[in-house]
């Protein structure tokens, strides 16, 4: 798997990577390396901080500095380094549980202050660290070891909620079209603000198969015949879009971003004196 | 189908797990709320018995929630309400409850909770040690240490009596060693579904919430007024458990023939040096004071099982004879006088006229292996220790790169 840019992006040495047969994450791990390369990123210059689960793994394996942190908390941690060192280029790795159960205080505000990191969650629908338990991405009714006759809670649309709380770049894809998935994190990663994409990966140990939904293959299929791009979505009506995943850029505006509007701040205080 | 989830109708041998004994307990007291969130090596005991739920086989409401904080508030406030809740975790899932851990005691709600010991990051390791409840030690709520899948099942059921006394009223964790006991199986006796229920009884609270005839606010803002008298309420509450551990042990082992204590004393009668311990550790000193003693050492152990309420003058009087005590921390306190089981240990003994040497072994973090021949390495430090009259390394760190 040492390709040229896996030597220049990744601690080849940490490979292969802990992930299941057929798990997506590499996926969305090889998107962003990818995604990276595309905007010459400066690894000397990137911090990459995670929290923890499967997803958070992908962290340990990027050559430039990094934070492994506690589960849900990873946007907490990267606001730190952020504020510390506002030129430092922040990605923020996380998963559906990680971000949307026990860290989703910190994504809303995060958001909302619209501080410059680009926050990607590997949503592959389960807390599969902990063996498949349903998360706040696991669709109505699916089946999980904590709910073997289908959880009732209704699940949270993560790329709407980051737009309603005010992040600058909001976008979705899935595996299946890992191409398109690394145009996208690059367009997050040149984003003023907080950019956020959520990538849809499969998890066919936990999540496949308990739901009966195949191999990784047949997952992929899946994704294949349930996305639709946003281009052609904004032609459908709702009832057409029923059970279909909109992927694409969803959402972009220029709202101030919160460590240059801080810098300003501080300058205009100190120019016309406290007082 | 595991035997936990075939259920138990007569008292039988089983072999279990740590966290199937501990599921299984829940699931014979069928508390009436169970809220949760996962975390490795707690995660099957909730998953079992979210499998009793979700078969019918316990009326209880089990709820997933989205935190460790969510999970223990959710339990508060359905105590609060007048139910019997229970929830279990481990390492940073204790310490994100911490904020309610207090709540929970503060407002003397007898929550029933297992601990599975894990260490707390970090950095990140999901392995057994002590660091998580020792960080909880001083929240108010009892603490029970379990050696084996039979101690833990036993504590779980034992629980539920200590916490809801009316002379009580405050929560309790029942801690056992991750994956060492939580994950290996071992064969146990467990109670008829019935007689589980005849030794918790119903729980009937007090007060709670919700009740027409008497409204009540819990929690509202308590100042230098009254929060003092409060927390020395809650003191004396702690102090009360002591006879009423002692009672509901001497009711079970009536009824199991299984007894239990504050701790367990292992050919101390005689002993010269001697270990004390917690959690499975204390099996593995077993074995050990059995193959110094075929020796000739007059080597003892010291399990102890409840570390709070803290049994300072029934361990005084159980050591002080001793020519010199080895104290074994599973956790590091930081503090540079050694973990948090020595501090209090030794500071029972002060007031003795006749007191052992001391010596403090921290070991085992993060889930490194100790086994007979380090606790030996323990003895062989008491040993010299009493020879030379003195102690040379109050506090070291046993099996650890130097
Ligand atoms: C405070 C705390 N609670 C629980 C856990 C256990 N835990 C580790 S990862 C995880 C869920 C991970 O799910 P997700 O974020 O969706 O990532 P995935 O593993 O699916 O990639 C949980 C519950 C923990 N580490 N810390």
């Amino acid at each position: 798997m040492s390709t040229p840019l896996a030597e220049k992006y990744l601690r080849v040495d940490r490979l292969p990577h802990i992930w299941c047969r057929g798990c997506g994450h590499g996926t969305v791990l090889g998107a962003l390396m990818r995604a990276l390369d595309e905007v010459e990123a400066d690894m000397d210059r990137t911090v990459v901080v995670s929290g923890i689960g499967c997803a958070s793994r992908a962290a340990g394996y990027f050559n430039c500095d990094g934070l492994h942190t506690t589960h849900g908390r990873a946007l907490a941690f990267a606001t730190g380094v952020k504020l510390a060192r506002p030129e430092l280029r922040v990605v923020v790795i996380t998963g559906d549980g990680d971000l949307a159960a026990i860290g989703g205080n910190h994504f809303i505000h995060a958001a909302r202050r619209n501080i410059e990191m680009t926050c990607i969650c590997f949503n592959n629908h389960v807390y599969g660290m902990t063996s498949g338990q349903h998360s706040p991405t696991s669709p109505r009714l699916s089946l999980a070891p904590t709910a073997p006759y289908g959880h009732i809670e209704r699940d949270f649309d993560l790329c709407e909620l980051a737009r309603v709380a005010g992040a600058s770049y909001v976008a979705r894809a899935a595996t299946y079209q890992a191409r398109s998935m690394a145009r996208l994190i690059a367009r997050a990663l040149r984003q003023q603000g907080f950019a956020f994409v959520e990538a849809i990966t499969q998890c066919p140990t936990y999540y496949g198969r308990r739901n009966r939904l195949g191999s990784a293959a047949d997952m992929l299929r899946w994704q294949k015949e349930h996305t639709v791009d946003v281009a052609r979505a904004r032609q459908l009506d709702p009832a057409e879009l029923e059970g279909k995943i909109v992927v694409g850029e969803l959402h972009r505006a220029d709202w101030p971003e919160y460590t240059r509007a801080y810098a300003e701040l501080v300058a205009r205080v100190r120019e016309e004196g406290t007082s | 189908m595991t035997q936990v989830q075939a259920g138990v109708s007569q008292g039988r041998r089983v072999a279990l797990t740590g966290n199937e004994a501990v599921a299984l307990a829940m699931k014979q007291v069928e508390p009436d709320v169970v809220a949760a969130y996962p975390i490795t090596p707690q995660t099957d005991i909730v998953q079992y018995f979210s499998s009793f739920v979700a078969d019918g086989q316990v009326r209880t409401e089990f709820m997933t929630v989205e935190s460790e904080h969510s999970a223990l508030s959710a339990c508060v406030g359905a105590s609060a309400a007048g139910a019997r809740c229970m929830t279990a975790t481990s390492a940073n899932g204790l310490a994100l409850m911490w904020e309610v851990l207090y709540i929970a005691a503060g407002l003397r709600l007898p929550i029933v909770m297992a601990v599975v010991n894990r260490a707390l990051s970090g950095p990140i390791n999901i392995h057994c040690d002590h660091s998580d409840s020792m960080g909880a030690r001083d929240s108010g709520w009892i603490q029970l240490y379990s050696e084996d899948a039979q101690e833990a099942y036993d504590n779980l059921l034992q629980a539920v009596r200590i916490a809801e006394h009316p002379e009580v009223l405050l929560p309790v964790m029942v801690c056992l060693d991750g994956f060492i006991i939580s994950h290996s199986l071992e064969n146990l006796e467990v109670l008829p579904d019935e007689q589980v229920r005849a030794f918790v009884g119903t729980y009937r609270p007090d007060v709670w919430l919700l009740d027409a005839a008497r409204p009540v606010t819990m929690g509202p803002l308590d100042l230098q007024d009254f929060y003092f008298e409060h927390k020395r309420q809650e003191a004396e509450a702690m102090a009360r458990a002591v006879p009423v551990i002692e009672e509901v042990a001497a009711e079970f082992g009536r009824a199991t023939g299984r007894r239990y204590g504050f701790f367990e004393a292992y050919r101390m009668d005689d002993a010269e040096v001697a270990v004390l311990a917690l959690n499975s550790t204390a099996g593995t000193a077993r074995y050990v004071v059995d193959r110094l003693r075929r020796r000739g050492v007059r080597a003892g152990l010291l399990k102890l099982r409840v570390f709070r309420p803290f049994p300072q003058r029934a361990l005084a009087d159980a050591l002080e004879g001793l020519a010199a005590l080895a104290v074994m921390d599973r956790a590091e306190g930081l503090s540079t006088a050694g973990g948090p089981v020595f501090v209090e240990v030794r500071s029972a003994l002060y007031d003795r006229a006749r007191r052992p040497l001391t010596m403090n072994h921290i070991y085992g973090l993060g889930g490194r292996d100790v086994g007979p021949d380090q606790i030996e390495k323990v003895f062989d430090d008491l040993l010299q220790a009493v020879e030379c009259g003195e102690v040379r390394r109050p506090v070291s760190h046993l099996g650890v790169r130097e």
